[in-house]
């Protein structure tokens, strides 16, 4: 009971602070579940990324109930999901009943514009966190700059580039025996 | 009583159709201004709006909003609750499956192709939102003027705080509360 009262708690606090959704709660769910409890590891945190992104609904989302169900089964994931997007109740219910003007307001717009910034440095400081520690050969670099230049420059969707990946992954590993600190 | 079980209804199958994030429910949510006129298309983008601009998933911030503009607080509730069902659904099967299979071969293989592709995918991101912090390019294409493609102000913040995230490694809620106070004071 202890433990889903703080994964609420841990995902309210993400939902309340994450601008921009997705991508941009990932330092943030680094630092809580990697950094500070150890519930996951990095890699983890990246596979659950990957099939957020390449399953139905709010990436944000997904990526909450797997790190909640991990941790505590079907509760947790609920759980999770919960914290997640009560600050979005709060907060919307709020603004939509008192300022419906809300983006018009100067003091909020200059906010904005200092957290748009802050967000764009969190994630490319997480970027390079990530990088370092999932590059770890010629393949991976290739298909971490690849997958960079189809997202940035082509547009490609994400999900082929994750499926290409993934098939990419399978026969380039076809002959290998994994050891245990590959993966 | 009907109205919050259509709410619903919509956003389940919002939840359930619209894959990939971010603004992939856009065309689910025009839908909704044709279809059932519970809003206007300007109240959408009105909506749209704020939901960039308030903590939270977007897709979150959107559904609420619409329930709330077509049932009050209680369809605000029900709209978000519809719009995660599938998402929890979906994620405890794979999760369970994914715990399961995990040692495979197949699995394994796939993820050790995967990772530094997400991570690829997060840089594209992370470029994305950078390029509209620092740079201004509609003025630049206006103007022609190298000087008002940088925006100064936006690349010495970005500056500060790289460095302070480098060095301290603090949780990223203090720095997002110490930017939001710079934007204020500064006038970003």
């Amino acid at each position: 009971m202890k433990e889903l009262f703080e994964i609420f708690m841990i995902f309210f606090r993400i939902g309340g602070f994450t601008f921009g959704g997705g991508y941009a709660m990932l330092p943030a769910i680094q630092k809580e579940f990697v950094e500070q409890r150890n519930w996951a590891t990095g890699e983890e945190i990246l596979d659950y990324y990957a099939i957020g992104q390449c399953t139905p609904g709010i990436i944000a989302v997904n990526t909450a109930t797997f790190i909640g169900y991990k941790r505590k089964g079907i509760a947790g994931g609920i759980v999770a999901t919960l914290g997640m997007v009560a600050p979005s109740l709060l907060i919307i219910t709020t603004i939509a009943t008192f300022f419906q003007h809300f983006q018009d307001i100067k003091i909020v717009q200059h906010a904005f514009g200092g957290i748009r910034v802050v967000v764009a440095a969190l994630i490319v400081s997480t970027v390079i966190n990530m990088a370092s520690k999932s590059i770890k050969n010629w393949m991976s670099i290739i298909l971490f700059v690849l997958a960079f230049f189809a997202v940035a420059i082509l547009r490609t969707s994400p999900i082929i580039v994750i499926v290409i990946s993934a098939i990419t992954g399978i026969i380039v590993c076809r002959n290998k025996d994994f050891e245990e600190n590959d993966l | 009583m009907m109205i919050y079980l259509k709410l619903f209804a919509v956003f389940f199958r919002i939840g359930l159709f619209s894959v990939g994030g971010g603004l992939a429910t856009l065309p689910f949510l025009q839908e909704i201004v044709h279809k059932y006129g519970w809003i206007t298309s300007e109240e959408l983008y009105n909506m749209i709006a704020i939901s960039e601009s308030t903590p939270g998933p977007i897709g979150i911030n959107t559904a609420t909003f619409v329930g709330y503009n077509t049932a009050g607080v209680l369809g605000g509730i029900v709209a978000t609750l519809g719009e995660v069902t599938p998402s929890v659904i979906i994620i405890v099967i794979i999760a369970h499956y994914f715990a399961k299979f995990s040692e495979e071969k197949i699995v394994k293989s796939s993820f050790y192709g995967i990772r530094p592709a997400v991570a690829g995918l997060i840089g594209a991101a992370g470029f994305e939102v950078t390029k509209i912090a620092l740079f201004t390019f509609d003025k630049f294409n206006i103007t022609n003027n190298i000087k008002d493609l940088f925006d100064l102000k936006g690349i010495l913040l970005f500056a500060l705080i790289f460095y302070l995230i480098r060095k301290f490694n603090k949780h990223p809620i203090s720095y997002i509360l110490l930017a939001a106070a710079i934007g204020i004071v500064f006038k970003f």
